[in-house]
């Protein structure tokens, strides 16, 4: 089975956002993990190719410092690693993205694409579906359970208020949700091993593309940062009195009872 | 030549979702100063029903496309059909909710579409050019990105309990049109073979007006009763920490932050929540916040418009009486 693994590298979650000079998000100084959603991606990669042989292999676009993010994934168990950089991928929007993502992957054989549910940094939840759509392929969003038989898979997906069991054949886009499975962590062994295996970079002019022919249909205007919420008051009193002070002010200042 | 906003209506069995109707009600504010018809769009099966409720709500048209295999959701087919009815009638937004619908269809309708798509906004307003631009948290709502396009139609999906719903007028009448299902056999390869929806008497977390959080503090799954008590008597949902969903004392579906659900509720109650930056990111765009918490120095005081320094087993039980003689009132 080919398999391939969509990852992102993001902000840690404990990063403070700020803005620079040009009133971009300045990532200077700040930790980058793998987004977390991705390690589920990465996990069920290893898991099918466990069971069914074959090769996984993870994509990512971004900076040279994906690279670690690569490392990463192959420490974990992951065969290979393709970092798409390019200077020109700092202004492209989602659709951008994805006909970039489904250019690369043309290049590689695959039966089922794995893909985070969402990016906990711009928080699109875009780019899975939208590079199903421009391989022409289907995909199931936010994936509990996955079981594969053949050619065919059987996804649990996560809807509001309960789950849908949707049926597709491959080759299809599946995106992780938390309770897939668990991650492993990388092993020493498997960190040894990581630095053994193939990383290729591409840029955009290896795919056949050039900056040109991205045309985009999303402009960030600006960006901004939120005031900062204000710590309010603590109620005093014992136990009784701070509860029946709490219901009052909630139901007569924030009218909100 | 204004070609109307469309609001991409979401129902289940026949249950307008809340989302809907306040897109309706946002939709008809902008409408109104852009000029141009407010079109409600509904896809399923036996919906003719639902047409006087979006004429209500706001709506100018409503477009009925009722099929049996529309009777569920499922990617293929409602992007066969939107991407067509879009294609021809060629409306300048279209807007749905940031459901799990909403995030499933609004990226595949817009790279179909080959259109921009601003996801999970949480503002929206007509800019110089008399069109739409849409604010949207990125960073779990540590910043804002502001975004437009030049590009029509604009797809955007938005955030639940980002509008208010206004009140009905009752005997507002809309053009309502019947338009058939044309699905490609192509975009019928998912197959929904199952929809399996948790019994539930609380309302699902990202709509709920009033969430009831429990954290570490809650010490094991058998005290979420005294949340559930407190939760029922004000018709809220219960939420809780992800300490509290590593402890399996409650299923990821319940995880507030940044790794579970973004929630946006009128009130937000966090009891034995510390208040993690990582929690703070799925709730602290709550209007009201109130943390219930034994340590004063707790980072979610820092947050709360209200907060209560205690223990939440003594607390919430008197908190739930004090609530129930209020609904009494
Ligand atoms: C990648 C990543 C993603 C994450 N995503 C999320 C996320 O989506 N959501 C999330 O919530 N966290 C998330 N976290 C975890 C987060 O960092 C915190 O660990 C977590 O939020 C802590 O949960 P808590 O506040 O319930 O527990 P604690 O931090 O242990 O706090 C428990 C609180 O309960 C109080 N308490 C104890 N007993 C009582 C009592 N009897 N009465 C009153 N108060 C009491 C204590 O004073 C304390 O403040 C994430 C972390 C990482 C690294
Ligand atoms: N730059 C990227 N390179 C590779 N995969 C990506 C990239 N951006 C997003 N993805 C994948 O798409 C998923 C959803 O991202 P998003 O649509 O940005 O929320 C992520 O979890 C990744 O699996």
């Amino acid at each position: 089975m080919n398999i391939v693994v969509f990852i992102k590298q993001t902000f840690d979650t404990e990063a403070k956002i700020v803005l620079d000079a040009n009133g971009q998000i300045d990532a200077n100084g700040v930790n980058l993990i793998i987004n977390p959603y991705d390690e589920y991606a990465i996990e069920e990669g290893i898991r099918l190719k466990e069971k069914f042989g074959g090769e996984v292999t993870v994509v990512t676009m971004g900076g040279a410092r994906a690279q670690e993010a690569i490392r990463t994934a192959l420490a974990m168990g992951i065969d290979k690693g393709v970092l798409i950089s390019d200077p020109a991928l700092e202004n492209t929007d989602e659709c951008a993205k994805a006909e970039i993502l489904a250019k690369a992957i043309s290049q590689i054989p695959y039966d089922v694409i794995l893909v985070g549910r969402i990016a906990i940094d711009d928080g699109a939840s875009q780019i899975a579906v939208r590079l199903a759509e421009a391989l022409k392929i289907p995909s199931v969003s936010s994936v509990l359970k996955l079981e594969v038989a053949g050619t065919q898979a059987t996804a649990t997906r996560e809807i509001d208020g309960g789950t849908e069991l949707i049926e597709v054949s491959f080759p299809a886009v599946i995106t992780a949700q938390k309770g897939l499975n668990d991650p492993r962590y990388p092993s020493v062994a498997g960190i040894m091993k990581a630095k053994k295996k193939p990383l290729q970079t591409l840029t955009l002019a290896d795919l056949g593309l050039n900056a040109g022919d991205l045309s985009l249909k999303m402009n960030v205007d600006k960006y901004t940062l939120p005031n900062a919420r204000q710590g309010g008051r603590k109620i005093a009193g014992d136990a009784a009195q701070a509860a029946n002070e709490l219901a009052r002010l909630l139901r007569e200042e924030a009218k909100v009872l | 030549m204004a070609k109307g906003i469309w609001i991409i209506v979401e129902q289940r069995n026949l249950q307008i979702r809340k989302v809907s109707l306040e897109l309706l009600s946002q939709g008809r504010k902008i409408a109104d100063q852009t000029g141009e018809p407010l079109v409600a769009v509904v896809l399923g099966q036996g919906i003719d029903g639902l047409a006087q409720t979006l004429a209500e709500g706001g709506a100018d048209k409503v477009i009925l496309v009722d099929d049996a295999k529309l009777a569920d959701y499922t990617t293929g087919a409602y992007t066969s059909v939107l991407n067509k009815l879009i294609s021809k009638d060629e409306p300048t937004a279209v807007l749905m909710g940031n459901t799990a619908v909403g995030k499933d269809l609004a990226p595949r309708l817009a790279q179909r579409l080959g259109v921009g798509l601003a996801s999970d906004c949480t503002g929206m307003e007509i800019d110089a050019t008399n069109f739409l631009s849409f604010k949207r948290p990125i960073y779990a709502g540590k910043a804002f990105a502001h975004l437009s396009s030049n590009v029509r139609p604009i797809l955007a999906t938005i955030r639940p309990n980002t509008f208010a719903v206004e009140a009905p007028v009752a005997g507002r009448q809309a053009e309502v049109s019947k338009e058939a299902a044309e699905i490609d056999a192509s975009d019928l390869v998912a197959i929904l073979k199952e929809v399996a929806i948790a019994a539930s008497k609380r309302p699902e977390l990202t709509e709920a007006n009033v969430i009831v959080s429990g954290g570490r503090g809650m010490k094991g799954p058998e005290n979420y009763n005294i949340l559930e008590d407190l939760a029922d008597v004000i018709g809220a949902a219960v939420g809780a920490s992800r300490a509290a969903v590593d402890s399996g004392w409650k299923e990821h579906k319940f995880q507030v932050g940044q790794t579970g659900k973004t929630v946006a509720p009128t009130l937000y109650i966090a009891c034995g929540i510390s208040g993690a930056i990582q929690h703070l990111a799925g709730m602290g765009s709550s209007k009201f916040i109130v943390a219930i918490n034994k340590d004063p120095e707790a980072n979610i005081f820092n947050v709360a418009d209200y907060g209560i320094v205690g223990d939440l087993f003594e607390v919430v039980p008197l908190l739930t009486e004090e609530f129930k003689k209020l609904v009494n009132e």
